[in-house]
């Protein structure tokens, strides 16, 4: 089970509190975690990166393990600490003012 | 008694101020959405109950919202805006072309018939549809074939922002789009052709005669008139009275014919509304006084109208969809300024007062009646 946290705002829009859990088969990447995420919020589609893209949006990044993730591959596989469980897969709104 | 519903879209987030029909004493509820931006939250004509809000957000983008119960409740609906085939570009800053991209709805338009039919003008400018209240969007894609790849973007960026439906004809729509102009369907959206002939923007474009470039701030027609067009353009305020067949201006007398809403009363086609803005540079009322300006006589002929409205050290702006008329029979004017204030006046304007001072700044204003 992945654990993933995410920015408030998504919370409210998926009416959810704490940290979500989600079903992914291996290999686990970036693009399977928001597929997870968006198949079982579909609020969410959209938000987390954009739909005709499918890239991640601009303002959004991914942490884990105290490391910026943003930037990988969303084909690449995330640490296995992470793919096991142990770790969050936290995806933040990026520091942008407003 | 009938009761009113003032359906306000902020910087950050939407609230419903709610009154009977004296408008005297009003209720805040909100925010919801908070933290996002409402460009505009709008009821169905055929069923009060039924809202639709567009929240957008730099970080999380387009988020659609629809209420069943007159906004005591949401649920998100469909989000994806995607254009049909392939959009190509577009006029950019630099003068180079750019590629069309969707950024955020601007504009809700229901159907007066069918609350599960609405028009939604986005940003990059292109006009979308859907026919099962938001489950899907289709893109009427023959508006951007209207020399789409001459369209630029404005201050605002390239947005659709009015849609008008013309109640005589189901088939003939009206949209204006900044800064590219207005445009005109009479095949339901399958076809559009340019409106623009007798806007004249010496200051702004090369030809102050373009057929499209033109930067449109706002359009307003009476329902009994549908070949009426009223326009608050960049500078200078339009009237038509052939469907945009031809265009000529009816500033007159106003202090400043920069602005940016424009409306007309519920009962009186002649009667029109603006406010003036000292000038695209500044956007803030001439000499610090927040004057709406009426025309009883479709144009040319204005007075200022003040009374409770304040008249100095006022600068605030008044942005395109911040301006709304309610039906009842006395008939209600309502505005929203960016310094968060919501004015109403239940006397068609002759006399304001504020319902709310402090909310975030305000995008948009939708006047319902409610049985």
């Amino acid at each position: 089970m992945i654990r993933v946290t995410l920015p408030t705002h998504l919370r409210t829009l998926a009416h959810i509190t704490g940290v979500v859990e989600v079903e992914v088969d291996a290999p686990v990447t970036q693009r399977r975690i928001v597929d997870a995420i968006e198949a079982k919020y579909p609020m969410l589609r959209g938000t987390i990166r954009d739909s005709a893209t499918q890239e991640r949006r601009a303002f959004v990044r991914f942490f884990a393990l105290d490391e910026d993730l943003s930037h990988e591959s969303p084909d690449a596989e995330v640490p296995a600490e992470v793919a096991n469980g142990s770790q969050v897969f936290r995806i933040i709104g990026a520091m942008a003012g407003g | 008694m009938s009761s009113v519903r003032i359906l306000v879209g902020t910087r950050k987030g939407a609230f419903i101020l709610r009154s009977d029909e004296r408008r005297k004493d009003w209720t805040v509820d909100g925010p919801h959405f908070p933290g996002w931006e409402v460009y505009h939250i709008t009821g169905t004509p055929s069923d009060p109950n039924r809202l639709y809000a567009s929240q957008t957000s730099g970080w999380f983008g387009q988020v659609m919202q629809r209420s069943n119960d007159g906004g005591a409740t949401w649920e998100a609906v469909n989000n994806e805006f995607a254009y049909k085939g392939d959009p190509g570009t577009h006029q950019w800053y630099d003068g180079t072309q750019h590629p069309w991209e969707f950024k955020r709805v601007w504009h809700l338009e229901p159907s007066p018939t069918d609350p599960d039919s609405v028009y939604a003008g986005v940003e990059d400018a292109a006009l979308f549809h859907t026919a099962d209240g938001g489950k899907s969007w289709t893109e009427l894609a023959g508006l951007r074939d209207v020399k789409g790849s001459l369209w630029q973007p404005g201050g605002g960026g390239m947005c659709l922002h009015t849609i008008i439906l013309s109640p005589d004809d189901p088939k003939r729509m009206y949209v204006a789009i900044s800064a590219a102009g207005a445009f005109r369907t009479t095949d339901g959206g399958e076809t559009w052709s340019s409106i623009n002939r007798g806007l004249k923007s010496e200051f702004e474009l090369p030809d102050a005669d373009a057929e499209v470039g033109h930067c449109v701030h706002s359009i307003a027609m009476h329902p009994s008139r549908p070949e009426t067009l009223f326009m608050q353009k960049h500078w200078d305020v339009m009237r038509s009275d052939n469907a945009g067949d031809l265009w000529h201006e009816v500033s007159g007398n106003l202090p400043s014919d920069f602005g940016f809403p424009i409306a007309v009363h519920a009962h009186e086609p002649e009667t029109i509304y603006v406010v003036p803005i000292l000038s695209d540079s500044y956007h803030y009322p001439p000499d610090g006084k927040l004057r709406v300006y009426r025309s009883r006589s479709g144009g040319n002929e204005w007075e200022a109208l003040t009374q409770g409205l304040p008249q100095s050290d006022c600068y605030v702006n008044i942005l395109r969809n911040a301006f709304a008329v309610d039906t009842l029979e006395s008939c209600g004017i309502y505005f929203g300024t960016t310094g968060g204030q919501v004015y109403a006046s239940a006397d068609s304007g002759d006399t304001w007062a504020p319902i709310v001072r402090d909310l975030p700044p305000v995008l948009s204003i939708e006047a319902q009646v409610v049985p």
